[in-house]
């Protein structure tokens, strides 16, 4: 009960983390400044809101273009002036470094069977060997492909669907209740169940696996998209450009959704670690990939019978997952903050 | 109020009418076929072709899909949720002798998961800044990015393989033994409700530090009011919408979890059953799941919706 929690810190009840403010009559509260470092240069030309550090859509129509340099300097400092948002990348970038070069990296060939069942972590093998005598850390490395082909490709294809049909929904009143309330239907699932029942029915093979994902991951872009497109399109600026004869097509693709589609990236950044996690599920109860593909969840499945003599063979490829998706979610964060300090915190 | 909430219960009915037809149309669309499954399955392979017919006429397989899809809905209305293909049992028996297992961990964990990551999230907004801010966010964002799968059996190696505190996996009824039970389900539960506690800590703690910064607020403080009475009685209710939103999808989640966690534990559930009847492409135990679990998960979304009128009376519902 939140009652008792509160009795944590009733005891110092003196000394509130957050002391009344001063009141100081007629002058409003000054708000958190953001640093001083964010207005160097030509930020203060940019016209109407030199405070703000981030675009404003209706400062880009009366003022040009921001100048690209300052942006992207600005996106640069706040990106990787966070030390964990910098390793994270680093991370990432060596994650795909191992998948792209895993034929070097490991020792072995991933379907090797060569090593006696079941070897304890040795020198010649890090950390040991399946019951089929296959080498875990050479299936860890190839397992990498699978996870980050399946979570690029799987973005790729439901944000693309999923960024046409929230245009559509969000824009024409016709398209807006057909669309929608499938994809409520499709959100009322669980995801895994929804997956399961998919990939299930289609069969096996890594391209059922990414149409699969790809149907379940949809829904969620549709809805935000639609929601951005609903807002966008009550500005003034459609108005005036549906006023001056421009067809709503154009209004559409080329006003409406270049102001969607920032917020609309950072989503799909922070999108990539889900997906790579519902691979490994799919794969984890045996559904979708073939049975001797390198897969991180179906090694920690295989690894199961064994858990109590060889936990490495389940421990160490969940651990690498975890990382993986850890690695996605804070650059995902670190891009937000960095694109549009407006979301902080809100998805 | 009243216009609104009979608008989103007729809305909440078109919604799981097409959640049936699109998960009945599309079991069927999809290739994979359960009578030749079960034929080969149970090696009956020198079955002839009349043979299959027949099983096929048996179980509906071979009339309009339309005459099928009416037939079913003609029996829910009945409490009838057809026949399994493979074991011929009735679908409903076995539904609901499974359900209370998956019902008593789920909600277990949903009011363990809720209370404990407001609990966290309140400590962390209030000691903001502090060690135990960076503790209790770092541990809620690890929470939100483990595997169930995997965290399962990290559990099952520490607590039952390596400390052999609790048993392996299995289920033991509560009128059988309630201690027994107890310990079948200490790790599930742990598993279930990890995501909700770190997803809700990190919302109530964002949420939370939002409301912080407004002035009536300040005005609380200014007043004298004790900690407790500002935190929780102004600033908490004030910022419990976006937790209770989460609150609700966070069922959906546990749902979605306790297909893995029953499959690690070896508990007979309805996560468990999916996975069965997904791999046994037994259509009538898939259909009936997927509408329960659609029609619970959607009721919810529905409570929390009209939960915040309450919890703010600005909100009108036009």
């Amino acid at each position: 009960m939140p009652h008792d929690i509160g009795s944590e810190w009733s005891d110092d009840a003196d000394t509130p983390p957050f002391p009344p403010l001063p009141i100081k009559q007629g002058t409003p509260p000054p708000e958190v400044p953001p640093p001083p470092s964010l207005f160097d240069g030509p930020e203060s030309a940019r016209g109407l809101s030199p405070m703000l550090p981030f675009p404003v859509p209706g400062d880009a129509l009366m003022a040009g273009p921001p100048p690209k340099i300052t942006s992207w300097r600005r996106f640069a400092r706040v990106f990787f002036g966070r030390k964990v948002v910098l390793v994270c990348l680093v991370v990432l970038i060596l994650m795909m470094l191992m998948a792209i070069f895993a034929r070097l990296l490991a020792p072995y060939p991933p379907n090797n069977q060569d090593a006696g069942p079941l070897l304890q972590p040795s020198a010649a093998h890090w950390l040991g060997t399946d019951a089929n005598g296959r080498d875990t850390l050479s299936r860890i490395i190839y397992g990498a492909r699978v996870s980050l082909l399946i979570g690029f490709a799987v973005v790729f294809i439901s944000a693309g669907i999923g960024m046409l049909l929230g245009l559509l929904a969000g824009y024409y009143r016709w398209a807006r209740a057909p669309i929608m309330r499938i994809m409520d239907a499709l959100m009322a699932f669980p995801m895994v169940l929804l997956l399961l029942a998919i990939a299930a029915l289609l069969g096996g093979g890594l391209r059922n696996v990414i149409i699969a994902l790809s149907v379940g991951m949809t829904p969620l872009y549709v809805r935000v998209m639609c929601g951005m497109v609903l807002q966008a399109k009550e500005n003034d600026y459609v108005l005036a450009l549906r006023s001056a004869g421009a067809s709503h097509r154009r209004v559409l693709f080329a006003h409406v959704l270049p102001n969607c589609l920032q917020p609309f990236i950072v989503l799909i950044t922070m999108q990539l670690g889900s997906v790579v996690l519902a691979e490994a599920g799919l794969s984890f109860l045996g559904i979708g990939l073939p049975a001797q593909t390198a897969a991180w969840g179906s090694m920690i499945n295989d690894g199961r019978p064994n858990l109590a003599t060889n936990p490495l063979l389940s421990l160490a490829p969940g651990l690498v997952l975890m990382i993986l998706v850890l690695c996605f979610n804070l650059v995902g964060d670190g891009l937000r903050d960095a694109l549009d300090p407006r979301l902080r915190g809100s998805i | 109020m009243t216009t609104y909430i009979i608008k989103r219960i007729i809305q909440l009915v078109i919604v799981l009418v097409i959640v049936s037809v699109l998960v009945f149309v599309g079991m069927r669309a999809l290739p994979g076929d359960p009578i030749r499954m079960l034929v080969t399955k149970d090696q009956l392979t020198n079955m002839s072709e009349a043979q299959i017919a027949q099983m096929r006429h048996d179980a509906g397989l071979d009339r309009n899909i339309a005459v099928q899809y009416f037939t079913w809905v003609g029996g829910l209305f009945k409490g009838d949720l057809g026949r399994s293909i493979v074991y011929k049992t009735r679908v409903s028996d076995e539904i609901f002798r499974r359900l209370p297992r998956t019902l008593e961990i789920g909600l277990i964990a949903w009011v363990i998961g809720t209370f404990l990551g407001l609990g966290a999230g309140i400590l962390a907004a209030v000691k903001r800044g502090s060690w135990i801010d960076t503790a209790v966010t770092s541990v809620a964002n690890a929470g939100t990015t483990v595997p169930i799968f995997w965290l399962a059996l990290l559990l099952m190696y520490v607590f039952a393989l390596w400390l052999r505190w609790l048993p392996v996996q299995g289920w033991v009824s509560p009128s059988e033994s309630l201690v027994g039970n107890l310990r079948h389900i200490v790790m599930p539960v742990m598993c279930a409700a990890l995501f909700t506690v770190a997803s809700t800590c990190r919302q109530t703690r964002s949420s939370l530090l939002g409301v912080l910064r407004q002035d009536y607020i300040r005005t609380a403080w200014s007043k004298g009011l004790r900690q407790r009475a500002v935190i929780l009685r102004h600033a908490l209710k004030n910022s419990l919408i976006p937790i209770v939103t989460l609150s609700g999808m966070s069922l959906s989640m546990i749902v979605g979890g306790e297909v893995f966690i029953e499959t690690v534990y070896g508990i007979p559930g309805i996560g468990r059953l999916a996975v069965e009847a997904v791999n046994n492409a037994d259509y009538p135990y898939i259909q009936a799941i997927a509408l329960i679990v659609a029609a619970v998960v959607l009721t919810v979304n529905l409570l929390v919706d009209i939960s915040y009128g309450w919890l703010d009376p600005r909100i009108r519902y036009s």
